[in-house]
């Protein structure tokens, strides 16, 4: 099912009478979501992911703009009537109902000619069990259960009616490390399965990058890039993408551009083409330093981290906008970690300008 | 028959529904908040209706046009409802008082004195909340009568005074007060009876105010005890004083003056709730049944 | 450096007041009233009787008042617990299902909680009442639709069974309805959302979510609630007056003040037997209440 969000707008009234602004959750909103894809929304806590997704789910109407489930207009159909399976952060099982009548519940539901007899019912729910692998806690009871599965108790409840959509709010945040990786793989297999157009919420970069088809960072309900995970992390649309995307996160400097050579602080790292003259400020994936010789940009050198594959080398440049600066650079490189000073040449594919006012990204070419 | 669905009706339809479902619903809340205020207003509109008016109505009427005061000077005159309203608070203050008092103490033992036997004494504590009232009233009517402490304040109050309940809620909430407080009062020398009134008390504030208006309430309604102990009109307190006026004051049929006293008896505890709605509910949310 | 003993000592020291009121006024008495219940001919005056025995029991049990007032009292409890908790349950999911208005619904429902039973049980007998001055507000509403007048305070019994059961609803609603509100704002909103994506219906939400999940509360209600309505005795004076035997509207209560003080009062052996009775029925009740309840549970 193709998901076609237009101009989607929510604005809640304000709390009360002294706050009578209203607050803007999400700002028009466009985005064609392709049939049978996985879509993780991406987005520092209250920036509007969860009132998108509520929107979509028909838990919350929204203000303006429409949405439609292929050719169907269903801004304003309650979510009973969309067919949409929805998992919750904190999975919502019924405590007092077992695994089994939780998965059956949904279909419960049904009246009329599309009711099905108990034994289908028995089978669709054994079905969903089998795809999430849970069917030997059948009978137990949800406090009985791990985190993790607990989770999965959750999705099979939100499969079992085999919904058009699949919505999932934080699916992971309740989870340890260890199963968070196992479980979001999980996520994926199923998906990749059943072919559902699934949506997920997350603050979680690394969780949205991993297993995303494409991925939707918002920033205070206004969406900031759409696009494939591996697009949007090599060429964000401004400062607050590149920042948000990426760990370690992206190292941050002053810089500008003097006669086509790209300078940070006093040293100028490369030359390139076509940009006017401006003040910029310059992000630099900490994959993009090379430690060398006569490298372009000097630094003073704190510390080395050796991490097995990797050494992370910590450093200081006056013109750097974070604290510390580290560059991740591979085993095979040798780094004397009682020098004072560090030299780096820059990769300029792991480069990016940003204008100093817009935030937006500036595309250059290096001669 | 999916695809042939009206999306845009169905969502009508349902937005429909919902509206006439919450119509339903407040007409409904309403309807109750009516049944609960409706008492009130017939007492407030009575006792300003003439005794004249009200007599010559046989079938009621639902307002009246010309309201008169009369009646609160009335109940205030002919019968002593003032001696009753000051009764009723001396007896609600004592009260009160002495509970605080012993229930602080109490509360701090259970909470922060270590010896031997108090966990045991503090399972009896809790084992005599079930205790009926019913049950003990008789032999304390005897025990108090025998004192030669019938009508008198120390007959009222001193079986009154007792709250195991309010113990229990007192305790639970000293104890969340860390213990890292406590050690640090001993380190520097504080007494426990300091500790208790410099630190405990004032961070069981909120608490101690719940627990002071709640026995409050108790006090001014209360009726059982009261009565048996009490047969001289000096002593009565103001529900004894109503049950008095009904059955003696006025004459059966000024009920005008009657229903001014009514007002008055129920007012000071509403205006007390409307001050302390919030504390009030929490604290009989917590699990304090009445007594 | 104090000694062990000395802070001991000083622990009990505390709890000292407690202790002495709990002694006084609880424990004897406790113990006294099994006592007097088997004290036969027990003179109040001269303090002396004349034997021990059951006799106090035979005598309370065979009294026509008791059983009026043992009938009184099942048909309130039968009647009131019921219906003020499904209605308590009724107006509180109804509450918790606004937004608007909700806080001055739940401070006026809350107002009987804070009003002297007496008094406003006098304003209930005017409402209800007929004399031969005025017909009362209820039976002007009888009237609207076309009924014939009832004196319901001195009238039949039905009718004053009736007025009783109200102002006993009106009484209590206030305490169910607050637990039942904060147990249903306790569950998680969550549950209702998974609930409305899966279709559910509200009735079905209802019976397989929301009562479930509150039901604790509900079982705490429906106890409590049999233990204060067996304890009926404030509001019936307050609707009937104090000469409950002549009205046929004492209740197990009321006959034990009876038998204490007052008119027919002077019998504190019978007041035992006859609050000793009414502890075990309560008692009864409520451990069949809570083996019921821990069988519901299990299943």
């Amino acid at each position: 099912m193709k998901i076609i969000l237009e101009n989607l707008t929510k604005r809640f009234p304000g709390r009360d009478r002294k706050h009578q602004g209203e607050v803007t959750a999400v700002k028009d909103f466009s985005f064609e979501i392709p049939d049978g894809s996985l879509v993780g929304l991406l987005g520092p806590s209250g920036c509007g992911k969860s009132t998108t997704l509520n929107l979509i789910s028909g838990l919350e109407m929204p203000t303006e703009g429409r949405i439609l489930f292929g050719e169907d207009d269903v801004t304003g159909l309650p979510a009973e009537k969309r067919g949409i399976g929805l998992v919750f952060q904190n999975y919502a099982l019924y405590p007092h109902l077992t695994v089994r009548q939780n998965i059956m519940f949904p279909l419960e539901n049904r009246r009329g000619k599309d009711r099905l007899s108990k034994a289908d019912m028995q089978k669709k729910a054994r079905e969903a069990a089998r795809m999430v692998q849970i069917e030997d806690l059948m009978d137990r009871k949800p406090g009985q259960l791990s985190g993790g599965q607990q989770q999965r108790v959750a999705i099979a409840r939100a499969l079992v009616k085999m919904p058009k959509v699949l919505l999932l709010d934080e699916p992971l945040s309740n989870l340890d490390a260890r199963l968070r990786l196992q479980t979001r793989e999980e996520i994926r297999r199923i998906q990749r399965e059943t072919g559902i157009t699934t949506i997920f919420v997350t603050h979680d970069q690394e969780e949205a990058m991993s297993i995303s088809d494409l991925i939707v960072v918002m920033k205070e309900g206004v969406v900031q890039q759409i696009g494939k995970p591996q697009d949007v992390y090599d060429s964000p649309a401004n400062l607050f993408v590149a920042k948000f995307l990426g760990t370690p996160p992206i190292n941050l400097f002053y810089g500008q551009i003097r006669g086509q050579k790209l300078f940070i602080g006093e040293d100028a790292v490369f030359t390139l083409r076509g940009i006017p003259d401006q003040e910029v400020s310059v992000g630099v994936r900490p994959e993009g330093f090379q430690v060398c010789e006569d490298g372009p940009l000097c630094c003073d050198l704190k510390g080395v981290e050796v991490m097995g594959r990797d050494i992370s080398v910590l450093g200081w440049h006056k013109a750097s906008l974070n604290p510390t600066i580290r560059a991740m650079i591979s085993g095979g490189q040798a780094v004397q970690a009682d020098r004072a000073l560090v030299r780096f040449s820059l990769n300029p594919a792991k480069v990016l300008l940003f204008h100093r006012d817009t935030e937006e990204r500036i595309d250059f070419e290096v001669v | 028959m999916e695809k042939e669905m009206n999306y845009e009706q169905i969502g009508k339809k349902d937005r429909k529904l919902e509206r006439i479902r919450r119509a339903f619903t407040y007409g409904l809340l309403g309807f109750w908040a009516l049944l609960v205020l409706f008492p009130f207003y017939w007492m407030i509109l009575t006792s300003v209706k003439s005794y004249s008016a009200y007599n010559s109505e046989y079938i009621p009427k639902l307002y009246t046009l010309s309201p008169t005061l009369q009646n609160y000077r009335d109940a205030f005159m002919e019968v002593p409802l003032g001696r009753y309203l000051l009764n009723t608070t001396i007896f609600a203050v004592c009260t009160t008082a002495v509970m605080l008092t012993v229930a602080v103490l109490a509360a701090f033992a259970f909470a922060r004195l270590d010896f031997p036997g108090r966990n045991t004494v503090f399972v009896g504590f809790l084992s005599l909340m079930m205790i009926p009232n019913e049950l003990v009233i008789i032999t304390n009517f005897v025990t108090i009568s025998n004192l030669g402490m019938r009508n008198s304040f120390q007959g009222l109050i001193l079986p009154s005074v007792m709250s195991v309940f309010y113990i229990y809620l007192l305790k639970e909430n000293f104890e969340q007060i860390p213990d890292s407080l406590y050690q640090a009062a001993k380190v520097d020398g504080t007494s426990d009876l300091k500790y208790l009134f410099k630190v405990m008390i004032p961070m069981s504030r909120p608490t101690l105010i719940t627990i002071t208006i709640l026995k409050i309430i108790e006090c001014w309604n209360s009726y059982v005890w009261p009565r048996l102990i009490t047969d001289e009109q000096a002593y009565f307190l103001v529900s004894n004083g109503i049950q008095e006026i009904r059955e003696n004051g006025f004459g059966r049929e000024n009920i005008p003056a009657m229903m001014a006293a009514v007002v008055v008896i129920s007012v000071p505890l509403i205006m007390l709730f409307l001050v302390f709605r919030q504390k009030i509910m929490d604290g009989v949310s917590r699990g304090g049944l009445k007594g | 450096m104090k000694s062990k003993k000395n802070h001991s000592l000083k622990g009990w020291l505390y709890l000292l007041p407690a202790l002495l009121f709990l002694a006084a006024f609880l424990v004897y008495p406790l113990i006294d009233v099994f006592i007097y219940s088997f004290e036969e001919g027990y003179h109040s005056a001269s303090q002396t009787y004349f034997g021990v025995g059951t006799y106090n029991y035979s005598y309370v049990l065979h009294d026509p008042y008791f059983l009026q007032a043992v009938k009184n009292t099942f048909l309130l409890v039968i009647i009131t617990v019921p219906l003020s908790t499904g209605i308590a349950l009724f107006l509180s999911v109804c509450l918790h299902s606004i937004k608007r208005l909700r806080s001055v619904f739940q401070t006026i429902y809350f107002l009987p909680y804070v009003t002297n039973t007496l008094a406003v049980g006098l304003v209930f007998m005017l409402l209800f009442q007929k004399t031969a001055y005025t017909d009362g507000f209820i039976n002007l509403i009888i009237h609207w639709f076309g009924g014939p007048s009832v004196d319901f305070i001195e009238g039949p019994y039905w009718a004053k069974l009736f007025v009783l059961c109200f102002y006993t609803i009106w009484v209590v609603m206030p305490f169910k309805i607050l637990i039942l509100t904060s147990a249903l704002a306790s569950v998680n909103d969550d549950y209702y959302k998974a609930a409305r994506v899966d279709g559910t219906s509200g009735l079905r939400t209802f019976m397989r979510i929301t009562l479930p999940m509150i039901w604790p509360m509900v079982f705490y209600l429906i106890v409590t609630g049999f233990i204060g309505a067996f304890k009926a005795y404030s509001d019936v004076v307050a609707l009937f007056g104090t000469d409950l035997n002549a009205a046929e509207m004492n209740t197990i209560v009321g006959y034990v003040y009876d038998m204490l003080y007052g008119d027919s009062g002077g019998y504190p052996s019978y007041a035992s037997a006859a609050a000793v009775i009414l502890f075990v029925i309560v008692l009864t009740i409520t451990c069949a209440n809570l083996l019921a309840g821990r069988r519901q549970a299990d299943d």
